[in-house]
Parts: structure tokens; sequence; C-alpha cells
């Protein structure tokens, strides 16, 4: 298919439809509203089932109970959302039916702002609902990949029977970019065994969260847990930029990767060998492929639209091997390129102590007198 | 096969499994009498039933049919999703009133607003069973609780709500009475209505919601035989019975 | 004379709730004192003559443990094909 010009929001819209999307029930809130918007529109059309819902409380439970029909089914959100849809996601989580949830996230916490974020990481990945889950959790960093993640989160909430979750910010979601389209895909219901939908010639089934006896819901969490093994073994996603001969390697997922991008090649074309892994799927997390460039890197840098949630698993992965450093923006501001081209020379002349803390670090550049990129005299107030 | 001297058995939309429910509470009757109408219209094996948080939790161990198992209060909304992909199938829910009228109140309203063709069976004990007898928002005024131990004080905890007089006033409301389940009379009575709502739903007339008083022996301190009479001299007058609204098109249906 | 009719009670399913007792209208149901379900209850029972077959105890039990049957005054003609 030739490639189109199209807007973050509605690409991955267009790509759910495309994929299959039999139902959405959604909830407005920016920036994320147009996926809702474009869905109101485009599902009818086709004849499939369109819910604005009355909260994404709402949205969420209307998300589970289509899921245990075994169609293809999403919803989206921001942030405050999100939050909201925490108990219907473990509940999905724990009666092990696929759904498919977008974050546009915004600036937090609470209301916060509308602006780009990545504050949601901990809760996409670590948490948010009660209980021992795991889910998968997707990265974008530009309109194309946006729509190829989109198709592949369905596949995957399939295949593992497991929430998969798309993160991006109002930066990709508002962005316009020419991409290609997957084609249409037939709608085909697939004879799940799990599905309730209706006892006709078979046996009647349950769908439910509840292990009333510890050691049956026991059995469930280690059954999560080997099914997410599974995961962890077959689709770990990540690219490359410039590591072949990398001694500095930058770490960033989304946005905050794209940025690192374009100061990695200025920073290139300085002459520092520096490179960019970017983590596709930060859940599962690339721990191997980061283990292993362990070996040729001098230093890690881990940039973020946050205080240093995904540095976490990165250090996780060097395990205090080599130093990791820590530069992030937070609140719905965006770095500049510029911003990260200047820690990447820090870090390429000033040896760093492998035991320091980098979130601290951080924190006393950004709140020093004269360093900081805090508007002025704002980083010594704070 | 019916043998020809049977009056009544056991309905076979049921399982074989004894209910979890405390002896004579009338969750039991209201379980027996949607089985039956499932069995009357036979319908089980193209039924998903959704099941609530509360005493009823389990329901999904006692229908012979597909269930799922909601969050406390989002039942209407898992009900809607299941409804809205696959709309030849007939979807119900089983609420009590601190699912559906407390924690649940966003959902049920906005299901009945939306007209979503689904039967709605509510449970009105006027406490929480499940969690020991607190205070619902049904509970009558000056009714002790474990969570109103002097008696619910209006000034201070509210008034009750009355769910079926509000949810009437919603256009895509198509059929929405009251019945209760204290006595043989009125049991046939809610199980016509049961009747009726299954009805609604199946012709695609709108939302559909049976409110039963029923008893809870257990928190109300009481044997069943007086709980019984409590729902007869205290619940009715404060919840009458009635018919709240029965659209045009559904005076018209004939069973 | 008053149409005959019996009930059978499930072990299974009976709680003695004492529900159906109180609602017979021939006052012939009780609990059976003498017997113990498996889950620990005292069963209902008929004690005496005089069940019409009504099945008014089968509509209030909340266990549906009740099951009524009728005795057949006029014999049915099989119907044939
Ligand atoms: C989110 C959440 N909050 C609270 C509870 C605890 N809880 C379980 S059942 C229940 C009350 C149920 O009462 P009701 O809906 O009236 O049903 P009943 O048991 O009376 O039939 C509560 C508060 C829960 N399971 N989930
Ligand atoms: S606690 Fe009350 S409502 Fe729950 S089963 Fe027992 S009697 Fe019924
Ligand atoms: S009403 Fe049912 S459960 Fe209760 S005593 Fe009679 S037969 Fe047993
Ligand atoms: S069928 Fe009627 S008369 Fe016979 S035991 Fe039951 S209630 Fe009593
Ligand atoms: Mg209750």
């Amino acid at each position: 298919m030739p490639k189109e010009l199209w807007k973050g929001n509605e690409a991955i819209a267009e790509a759910a439809v495309r994929a299959g999307l039999e139902a959405y029930f959604g909830y407005p809130i920016t920036p994320q509203t147009e996926i809702l918007e474009y869905l109101s529109r485009r599902l009818p059309e086709l004849g499939r089932a369109f819910v604005q819902a009355e909260s994404e409380l709402g949205a969420i439970n209307m998300v589970y109970g289509a899921a245990c029909t075994g169609v293809r089914v999403m919803s989206s959100s921001s942030s405050p959302g999100v939050s909201l849809m925490m108990e219907g996601l473990s509940y999905i989580a724990g009666t092990e039916v696929p759904a498919v949830l977008v974050n546009v996230m915004r600036g937090g916490p609470g209301l916060g702002n509308i602006a780009p974020a990545q504050g949601d990481y901990y809760q996409a990945v670590r948490g948010g609902g009660h209980g021992d889950y795991p889910r998968i959790v997707l990265a974008p960093a530009s309109v194309q990949e946006a729509i190829d993640l989109m198709v592949l989160s369905f596949d995957l909430a399939e295949k593992y029977r497991m929430i998969t979750m798309m993160i991006l910010d109002g930066s990709v979601g508002q962005m316009m970019e020419p991409a290609e389209m997957p084609a249409m895909q037939e709608i085909r219901r697939k004879d799940f065994k799990w599905a309730t939908n209706g006892a006709m010639n078979r046996e009647r089934r349950i769908l439910s969260s509840i292990y009333i006896n510890p050691p049956d819901e026991e059995i469930t969490n280690l059954r999560l847990l080997s099914r997410w093994k599974e995961v962890q073994n077959n689709e770990v996603r990540y690219k490359e930029y410039f590591l072949d001969d990398a001694e500095i390697i930058v770490v960033g997922f989304g946005t905050a990767g794209r940025v690192a991008l374009s100061a990695v090649r200025e920073a290139r074309a300085q002459g520092i060998k520096v490179g960019l892994f970017r983590p596709i799927t930060v859940s599962p997390f690339p721990f191997e492929a980061l283990d292993q460039l362990t070996g040729q890197a001098r230093a890690f840098l881990v940039t973020e639209m946050n205080t240093g949630q995904m540095l976490d698993d990165v250090q996780l992965a060097v395990r205090g091997r080599v130093p990791v450093e820590f530069y992030g923006r937070t609140g719905g501001v965006v770095p500049f390129p510029d911003e990260i081209l200047n820690e990447i020379q820090r870090i390429n002349t000033a040896p760093i102590a492998a035991d320091s803390d980098p979130r601290n670090a951080w924190l006393m550049r950004m709140t020093a007198p004269h360093s900081s990129p805090l508007p002025e005299g704002e980083g010594a107030k704070r | 096969m019916t043998t020809p001297n049977l009056v009544y058995e056991r309905p076979e939309a049921f399982t074989d499994a004894p209910t979890h429910y405390c002896p004579g509470c009338t969750h039991g009757v209201a379980h027996r009498l949607v089985a039956e109408v499932l069995d009357e219209m036979k319908v089980t094996d193209r039924t998903i039933g959704v099941a609530p948080v509360g005493c009823a939790v389990f329901a999904y161990n006692y229908f012979d049919t597909d269930f799922v198992e909601a969050p406390h209060g989002r039942a209407p909304a898992m009900a809607t999703g299941i409804k809205r992909v696959l709309p030849d199938r007939v979807v119900f829910t089983y609420q009590g009133d601190g699912d559906l009228a407390s924690i649940g109140m966003g959902e049920i309203v906005h299901a009945a607003a939306r007209g979503e063709n689904l039967t709605v069976i509510f449970i009105n004990n006027a406490n929480y069973g499940m969690t020991g007898g607190q205070m619902a928002p049904t509970t009558l005024p000056g009714m002790k609780t474990t969570s109103s131990p002097n008696g619910r004080d209006v000034e201070t905890q509210g008034y009750p709500i009355k769910v079926s007089e509000m949810l009437s006033t919603l256009d895509g409301v198509g059929y929405c009475v009251r019945r209760s389940l204290h006595d043989p009379k009125n049991i046939r009575l809610a199980k016509k209505a049961i009747r009726m709502a299954f009805e609604t739903q199946v012709r695609g007339l709108g939302f559909s919601m049976v409110e039963l008083l029923s008893t809870c022996p257990t928190n109300w301190g009481m044997t069943p035989v007086n709980s019984l009479k409590f729902v007869e001299e205290h619940m009715i007058p404060a919840y009458p019975l009635g018919d709240y609204k029965v659209s045009d098109a559904i005076k018209q249906i004939k069973i | 004379m008053a149409v005959k009719g019996w009930i059978e009670v499930s072990d299974t399913y009976c709680k003695g709730c004492e529900i159906c007792i109180s609602a017979c209208p021939q006052a012939v149901i009780e609990l059976n004192m003498a017997q113990l379900t498996p889950k620990g209850y005292h069963p209902a029972h008929t004690f005496k003559d005089g069940c019409t077959g009504c099945a008014i105890c089968a509509v209030v039990c909340p266990d549906a443990a009740i099951t009524v049957y009728r005795e057949i005054t006029k014999v049915n003609t099989p119907v044939t094909a």
C-alpha cells in the first residue's frame, strides 16, 4: 500500500480497524480523543460496535465483557483515564482474556496537563491494577511504528490471552507523518476454547477471576508467570542505532528515544562513539540485549520524559558493571536534542563513578543554580 | 420427558450444584425463577449471565449457561460489551443493591439510559449481605446494620434510593418493575415479571429490570419465615410494588 | 374428594429453612428431626396425609429442593399417530 499522510491517533484507530477490531469502548480525554472520534464514525460504518462509555470504568468493563466473547476489542485513554481502568485491567488479567489498550500519556500526577510525558511507565510495566499479573507493553516512536504495533497488539493479546498496552504520548498521537497502512483483515471469529459466547452444542463455560481456594489462585499466578516466560523468550523487540562501535549507549523509548536519536546523530558528527538503544517492548524489557551491550559500553545514558522509571530496568540489566547516567524532563516537558547532546558530551569527557546514584545526580544538576535547564532561578528555588 | 403426574420439578436451566446461600435466603428463589423462565423460553443455550460481587458472586455455579463474573458494580458495563458484539444472545446481569445502587450506580444508569437490550435482576435486600450486613443505599431509615448500629440516621446517612422509580424516568428503559419474593402469590408475579423482562430483551425493546425485594435472614438476625414478614411489613411500604415503566410495545406482548 | 398429591424433598438441596412449612395450606410439612442431610440440616418432609399437590411449597422453596407429584384421577388415553 502507498504511503499516506496520517495523524498518529487516527492512524492508530484505522490500523486497529484493519487488524479486525470488532468493538471499541472509550471515554474522551486529551490527547487521545481523536482515536475515539475516528472510531465513532468508522466502526458503525462497518457495522461494528462503538460505545462512548459513561466513564473509563465503564469503558474498560465493556472491553472486559466483549473480550470474554473472544472478539478483538480495545479501548484508549490517557493517563488519568488509564488510572481509572486499573480495576478492569486486573480483572481482565485474572480472567486471562485478551484485550488491547492504548495510553496516550500526558503530564501528571493528578490532572496534570495534556503535554507529552512518560510518567506512566511504572504503572504500565510494573503494576497499576492489584494482584500479580504480567502484561505486554509496546512503545512506538513514530506514526508508522504505532500502526505496526497496533496490529501486533491484537495478535499478541490473543496469542498469550493477555493485556497488551501501547504507550505513547501526545507528540506521536498528534504528529502527522507519511505512513503505510496494513491491508484490511477480514473478521474471522476464532473458535476459542474459552470464550463465553453461548453454550450452543457444547458444555457451558465460565469466565471469572475468582479462585476462592488459595492454592488454585497460586496455580493461576504460576500459569500466568509461565506464559510470561514464553512472552519474554519470543516477543522482545527493540531497535539499535549506531551501536556497532558505541562506547556510550543512550537508552530511551518512544518520544524520548526519538529525540535522543537526533542527539546521537549530532554527537556522532562530532566524533563521539555513541549509539542508541530503543526498547520497543518495554514489557517484556530487553534485559538480555542490554546485558550483552554492557560488555562494550563505557557508560549508559537513560533518557526519559519522567523522573527515571525505565532507568530501574536498565540498571537491573547493567548490574553496576558500568556507570548508568540519567537525563529526564518531566511533567509534560519534552527535552530538546541539545540537552541530550550536552549529557552525551559530559559523559564523554568526565568519568563517572559506577556506584553514583544517577537519579540523585540528575536531580542535583536539575536544581543546581547555574547548570539547571529549568527557567532562570527555578532550579535553586526547588 | 416429563412424567405424567409431575407437578413441579427443579428447572433444567439449573446445574446440580446446591447453592451456598444461607438457609431461607430468597436469593435462591430469584435464581429459581430466572432458571424457570430460561427453560420456558428455551434460551439456555444462548444465554450469557453476568454475576455480581455480592452474595450472588457464585451465581455462575448454578445456571447451566455461559457465565462471566464482573467486578463489583460493573456487571451492566460487562453485559453491554457482550451484548454489543453478540446481539442475538440473551444477556442478563444479577446484582445486589450494594452492587447496583452504590458502587455500580453509574454503570446501571447509563446502561439503562442507552437502552441496552439487557435484562437486570436486581436483588434489594436492604443491606450488604456478603460482607456481613453493612448499610446499603437501600437500608430502611432506622434499620440497624453493622455499620449503622443505632439504626440508619437519615440526617447523617442519607435516605434510601428507590432504584426502580429512578430508572423508570429514562427513555432507554422498556420495562422496569418492582416485585417481592415474600409469598407464593408475589413469587408468581415476580416470575411473570422476569419473563416479561426477558421477552423485552429478545424483542429488542430496550433495557429491562426487575427489582426483587428479598430477604437476608442471616444479617437481619431473623428466622427465614420472620424475614418474609419483615419484607411484607417494612420493605413493601418503603418500596411499593408495581410497574414503574412498561412501554406500550411491551404491553402488547402476550405470553 | 380432594386431589391427592405428594412431595419429594431432596436431601442434597434442602436446608431446613421451614419456609415451605409455613406456606403449605394443608399444614402437612414439618422438619424431620430424626434425619440429617449431608450438610447437617433437618430436612422437610410430609408427616401426614392431606397433600394436594398444589406445589406452593415448591414455589416458595429457595433451594429448589421440592418435587411435587399429583395423582392422576382420570386415565390419559394414549395419543396415537
Ligand atoms: C471494589 C470492591 N469494593 C468492595 C468489595 C467488597 N464487597 C464484596 S460484596 C460487597 C457488598 C455486596 O452487597 P450487595 O450488592 O447488596 O449484595 P448482597 O450480598 O446483599 O446480595 C462488598 C462491599 C469488593 N469486592 N470490591
Ligand atoms: S448473607 Fe444474607 S443475602 Fe447473603 S446468602 Fe446469607 S441470607 Fe442471603
Ligand atoms: S423450603 Fe425448601 S429448603 Fe426450606 S425447608 Fe422447605 S424444602 Fe427445605
Ligand atoms: S404440594 Fe401443597 S399441599 Fe402438598 S406439601 Fe406442598 S404445599 Fe403442602
Ligand atoms: Mg444486598
